[in-house]
């Protein structure tokens, strides 16, 4: 079977000179939680954004269940992006909104725009809505402010919104970074089931190694952009720390 | 050292430029002091301390006593007043022409004043002289005789004017009533106006949301080919299905008929067109069919409209003689018909160029996708010298609709030839593959036109208006309103270029197109700021509305300026105090209603 993802050569250069990426190849397969470590700065937020391009790449391909995402135009593109979830550090969710509509908005991709604009969904997808919440424990709050909940609430909607989309892959951009280690333990164990359960392939950047132990199959490693370290997570010894890290850093957890 | 010179550079500076200030603001302290100049400012002060509001209804009450000029030859007359009520004794009771005679008053009304008159044989009334009462209403004062001579007895004549009944709103008062309500309104209609055009430009003017916009070159020149042509189509096509409509359903039951029809089949075409759900891209013919019928539900929503509009109009005229005193309910019903007939056109020429519009973009994007680099070079090359050319004679055609120079060769060769010169330089100089930044064109041509428009005041724009539609509030609303879509889109758009961003990724993550990110990741985030600057804009447009009459804009401004010119300061101070009340009343309701919302 084909890799979910394969990114090939991928290089990022933003316009006031920065080189976010430089070269980066690695090949994703289906159902694998692929963590990303690295410092900050050190290219893991661009790489996934270039995956759905958010952020366009200078150049490389990247290369999804088959279809150049790079290639693509504007209306293949959305067809790319409604497959692939995607979970932020700092949950965008759109606070005056409810909560309901915050996660009926993982649908935007797949009904018919018109009928979105009016804020008209099918009894289909509300109900899937319904669900989803349920299953991330907060069929309650369906009627709330998304501003009305905790962190840690907050970034389940944002996972119920990635589940909306039945995605075939789920990007998380530092998901637990601004939450407490409870928290972030309670969320990545969200993730985990869907992985697990779903068979959705979560392509995951991280900043603590003990939760990259805990729940990942395979760490990609970014230093200044460059792609330092491609393994299992029990391969990290010191030296690579070293490598990934820097020689000044210290090993905490 | 350094820092002291240049301290003491600046002090000079500054009085150089205090002194000449003075000057030319002839700064004159010396007209201050004068006693005639602070006459006139007693004066004026006491007229507006003394606002022209309240009046009572008066009756004159006039008490005669006779008078001899010159005395007869008998001797001084006796005369006995009837002293059950006021009366007046004069002493001496005769006297030759211009002699003073001292005249007492008894039993008149306490503390008010009158004048006195002389009533010679014509009995024509000559002011002699002005009294004024004491606390128990006694007067005597010296008057002189006027040299009217006649050996019958002439009259003196003392009138006072006395209040009767309660006091009531003078005619003044009333006025300023009416036009300060007019005013309220003026500004309210033009607040409405300005918003709802203001809104969708704001989005135009937003950096944030214009930036991403790009297009590839192919797709520009269609646009600018076709959407003229699209503006062009839908205008005639409205105008052609308007004109139809009103011919064969002039009545209003057909009319009915019609209104009832008309949107259930638009409604069923289009539930079929749009569906909710699609599971994979449709077929060609199944698109082309879709177009189809998405164009008659257009056209079948014109027609309904029109009719609806006719309808509107047929209804309020009829019932707005059977209102009485709310006849205004009826004619607004008529009114709304006459804007929608008037907006209809408009509308169908924008509704078709947007139509061209995205028929252009998509072309634009298939050409740049399916066909080569060079093919599309070449293809890009025609295409934008033809852009170029319309583009060109569009700008000729203004300047020749301003100018009138009727010279085909500065207006049509020309300009035709160097748009298409140009437009062959962009196509050759852009690459093929990479799109241009239309939507920051369009941010910056949108910012500069409302940049434009705003720094001309609203006083200003009434003068075109009161030449187009008339002096009067209309004119004032029209003014109004447009310096409001220049004010307001520009602070919406700013509101648009502050939301957090993080929220319009997300949903654009999600495979959602740039429409629906707008409606859920930015008009959420919107809202509040809108309605608040929107109140912020009533208020301003009362606090403008109350002085666009100095400038033939109707409103309490129009009243206010007629009674300057005339010099009735009493009543132009009742205007003033009305426009103090209505603007802070307008100003804590409006920031009332701000802490509200957000």
């Amino acid at each position: 079977m084909n890799p979910i993802l394969r990114i090939e050569h991928l290089t990022k250069v933003y316009p006031n000179g920065v080189q976010a990426l430089t070269d980066v190849s690695f090949d994703v397969p289906r159902g694998q939680f692929v963590a990303v470590i690295g410092l900050s700065g050190s290219g893991k937020s661009t790489l996934l954004r270039c995956i759905n391009r958010l952020v366009e790449p200078t150049s490389g391909k990247v290369i999804f269940d088959g279809v150049d995402v790079t290639a693509c135009n504007d209306a293949a593109l959305r067809r790319v992006r409604r497959r692939i979830g995607m979970i932020f550090q700092h949950f965008n969710l759109v606070n005056r909104s409810p909560v309901v509509t915050n996660v009926l908005a993982g649908r935007l991709g797949y009904v018919n725009p018109v009928w979105s604009l009016i804020n008209r969904f099918s009894p289909a997808d509300m109900a899937k809505a319904n669900a989803q919440l349920e299953r991330v424990g907060l069929a309650d709050k369906a009627g709330n402010r998304a501003d009305a909940l905790s962190g840690g609430q907050q970034q389940r909607v944002g996972i119920a919104r990635a589940l909306m989309q039945d995605p075939a892959l789920i990007l998380a951009d530092e998901p637990v970074a601004s939450l407490d280690p409870v928290l972030a333990h309670s969320i990545m164990k969200h993730l985990d089931q869907i992985n697990r359960d779903d068979g959705v392939t979560v392509l995951c950047s991280l900043h603590f190694l003990d939760l990259v132990h805990a729940y990942a199959d395979r760490v990609v490693a970014l230093n200044d952009g460059k792609l330092m370290f491609d393994g299992l997570p029990s391969e990290i010894d010191d030296a690579k720390f070293k490598e990934i890290y820097g020689k000044e850093a210290e090993r905490v957890g | 050292m350094k820092r002291s010179l240049t301290i003491a550079l600046l002090i000079v500076a500054a009085f150089v430029i205090f002194a000449y200030g003075f000057s030319v603001t002839q700064v004159n302290l010396e007209e201050l002091g004068q006693e005639s100049r602070q006459q006139a400012l007693t004066r004026i002060l006491r007229a507006l301390a003394h606002p022209d509001f309240i009046a009572f209804d008066q009756e004159q009450v006039e008490v005669n006593a006779p008078v001899y000029v010159p005395c007869p030859a008998a001797g001084e007359p006796a005369y006995t007043p009837d002293t059950s009520g006021p009366y007046m004794t004069v002493t001496p009771s005769c006297g030759d022409p211009r002699a003073e005679v001292v005249v007492e008053g008894v039993g008149f009304a306490p503390d008010t004043n009158g004048v006195l008159y002389f009533i010679p044989d014509s009995g024509v009334q000559l002011q002699i002289g002005r009294f004024e009462t004491d606390g128990g209403g006694y007067f005597q004062t010296t008057v002189r005789l006027r040299d009217r001579e006649s050996d019958q007895a002439q009259q003196l004549r003392a009138t006072t004017r006395r209040n009767i009944g309660n006091a009531h709103l003078s005619q003044n008062g009333i006025d300023t009533i009416n036009k300060i309500i007019e005013t309220v309104f003026m500004a309210l209609l033009a607040t409405t106006l300005g918003t709802f055009l203001a809104i969708p430009v704001s989005f135009l003017a937003a950096r944030n949301l214009m930036a991403t916009v790009t297009s590839p070159v192919a797709s520009v020149a269609l646009t600018l080919i076709l959407v003229p042509l699209g503006v062009w189509l839908g205008g005639a096509v409205t105008g052609w299905l308007g004109q139809t409509a009103l011919t064969l359903l002039g009545d209003w039951l057909p009319a009915l008929v019609g209104l009832v029809v008309a949107p259930v089949v638009a409604t069923i075409l289009a539930r079929w067109a749009v569906p909710p759900v699609e599971k994979s891209p449709p077929g060609a013919l199944v698109r082309l069919l879709r177009s189809i019928a998405l164009l008659a539900v257009a056209l079948l929503a014109i027609l309904a409209f029109y009719l609806f509009a006719a309808l509107l109009i047929a209804a309020g005229e009829r019932i707005a003689p059977l209102l009485g005193s709310f006849a205004f309910l009826g004619d607004f019903i008529a009114n709304v018909g006459g804007i929608i007939v008037l907006v209809l056109p408009i509308a169908g020429a924008l509704i078709g160029g947007g139509v061209f519009l995205s028929i252009a973009g998509r072309l634009g994007n298939t050409l740049a996708d399916r066909l080569s680099p060079r093919t599309l070079k070449a293809i890009n090359i025609v295409l934008c010298a033809v852009a170029g050319m319309v583009l060109a004679l569009l700008i000729g055609a203004a300047v020749e609709w301003l100018y009138q120079l009727r010279q085909p060769r500065l207006t049509v060769v020309w300009p035709a030839i160097i748009g298409a010169v140009l437009g062959i330089i962009v196509a050759v100089r852009s690459r093929a593959d990479e799109p241009l930044p239309l939507g920051l064109a369009v941010y910056g041509v949108t910012r500069t036109v409302l940049n434009a428009l705003r720094s001309v005041e609203a006083l200003i724009m009434v003068i075109v208006f009161a030449v187009w539609v008339g002096i009067g509030p209309f004119a004032g609303v029209l003014a109004l309103g447009l310096h409001t879509v220049a004010a307001l889109a520009k602070l919406y758009s700013e509101q648009v270029e502050s939301i957090a961003n993080g929220p319009l990724e997300a949903v654009i993550a999600t495979g959602a197109n740039r429409l629906q990110m707008i409606v859920y990741a930015v008009i959420p985030q919107i809202v509040a700021p809108y309605i608040s600057f929107t109140m912020y804009r009533w208020d301003i447009n009362v606090r403008m509305s109350t002085i666009i009459g100095f400038a033939g804009g109707g409103g309490i401004g129009f009243l206010l300026q007629q009674n300057i010119n005339l010099l009735n300061y009493r009543a132009a101070s009742a205007q003033i105090i009305a426009i103090a009340i209505v603007v802070s009343l307008m100003d804590y309701f409006s920031s009332y209603m701000r802490q509200r919302v957000v």
